[in-house]
């Protein structure tokens, strides 16, 4: 084990080890020296003993053998409603983008319609496609190269 | 729960990868079967709920079936699994803490081992022990999640330092770093009462 430490946390690393069966022979009698020569270190070493001697007596809880029977089944599930998505998501836009420009091409050929609402609904859509645009791109490309995606805040 | 981790992927597992990197789905569903329980286990020790843990870790083969482009059959397959299972945790553990949600599943995620329950225990026992697990399980959800994380591949999934250093890619020093101020912190918020009985 590394020696440039300080104390402190020499000697907590030592504990560390000493509770997880990690030590050497010269470790653990580095600590016991440490031990007899610090009280305070000491008594921290009997709590954590304590907590040691519980933690031992835990363990995670099993789920039913039917969990594990339908695990697959339930992966398998968000493949197909993954495509489904997809799918539903194309045809979504193929034909939201159609009517779209069916509607426009109407409104535009459409002499009695006053030129502010043909300006007003080309707004709108030209609105529409840059939301979409700015909303994939985030998804697709600056997530990936966030650096600090992976940051817990 | 001992689980061994495999440092080095065996060549039927390399089959299976290179096979579902190629978009084998059965290839896949082998992978799925022979990692899920670790998987699920890392999400319950990490979120301490069976509903989620079964939810994150199903969804994290998902998006690494997906990943699959990225899958190195030269190397074993559960550390690079683990890193999307547990990103996808500390995702679920910001939208808790973001949200100011509790976790208020009352089905415990912790048991005592059977080795430790005995017909001899009278009732007032058995009530500590169930006390004392609760309070044990309320506390390490009060970890921040790096040090959960560390506490629990140490303590109920029984890996060495040296396989939680590979699989979360830090020094073994910070490895024993975390598990001292988890354990520190654990130890304070039980007490000395809390931890008499075992004594």
């Amino acid at each position: 084990m590394q020696h440039d430490l300080v104390p402190d946390e020499r000697a907590r690393r030592l504990m560390m080890g000493a509770l997880d069966g990690e030590l050497s022979s010269s470790d653990e009698t580095e600590l016991k020296r440490l031990l007899e020569y610090d009280p305070a270190l000491e008594v921290e070493w009997r709590q954590l003993k304590r907590l040691k001697e519980v933690t031992n007596t835990m363990s995670l809880r099993q789920p039913s053998q039917e969990v594990w029977e339908g695990y697959w089944m339930g992966v398998y599930r968000r493949f197909e409603r993954g495509v489904a998505w997809i799918l539903v998501s194309l045809g979504a836009v193929v034909l939201l983008s159609w009517g779209a420009w069916e509607g426009l091409q109407e409104l535009w050929k459409d002499q009695e319609l006053p030129m502010l609402v043909k300006a007003g609904s080309l707004a709108l859509i030209a609105g529409f496609v840059v939301l979409l645009v700015s909303v994939v791109r985030e998804k697709f490309v600056v997530r990936q190269h966030d650096p600090y995606k992976d940051v817990i805040r | 729960m001992e689980v061994a981790l495999s440092v080095n992927g065996t060549a039927a597992e390399r089959l299976l990868m290179e096979r579902a990197r190629a978009g084998d789905r059965d290839a896949f569903g082998e992978l799925v079967s022979r990692y899920m329980r670790r998987a699920y286990f890392a999400a319950l020790g990490l979120l301490g709920s069976h509903d989620d843990a079964l939810d994150t870790s199903q969804e994290a083969f998902a998006r690494a079936f997906r990943a699959r482009g990225s899958l190195d059959p030269e190397r074993p397959f559960y550390p690079w699994l683990y890193q999307i299972v547990r990103r996808l945790c500390f995702n679920v553990t910001r939208d808790r803490r973001t949200r100011r949600t509790r976790l208020s599943e009352a089905t415990p995620w912790l048991v005592e081992e059977a080795r430790r329950r005995s017909a001899a225990d009278d009732p007032a026992r058995l009530a500590e022990r169930k006390e004392l697990r609760e309070r044990l399980e309320r506390e390490i959800d009060r970890l921040p999640p790096h040090e959960r994380e560390t506490l629990v591949l140490r303590e109920f999934e029984g890996l060495r330092y040296r396989e939680i250093a590979d699989l979360l890619g830090i020094p073994i020093g910070t490895v024993m770093s975390r598990l001292y101020s988890a354990r520190r912190a654990l130890a304070t918020a039980l007490g000395e009462s809390g931890l008499r009985e075992e004594a």
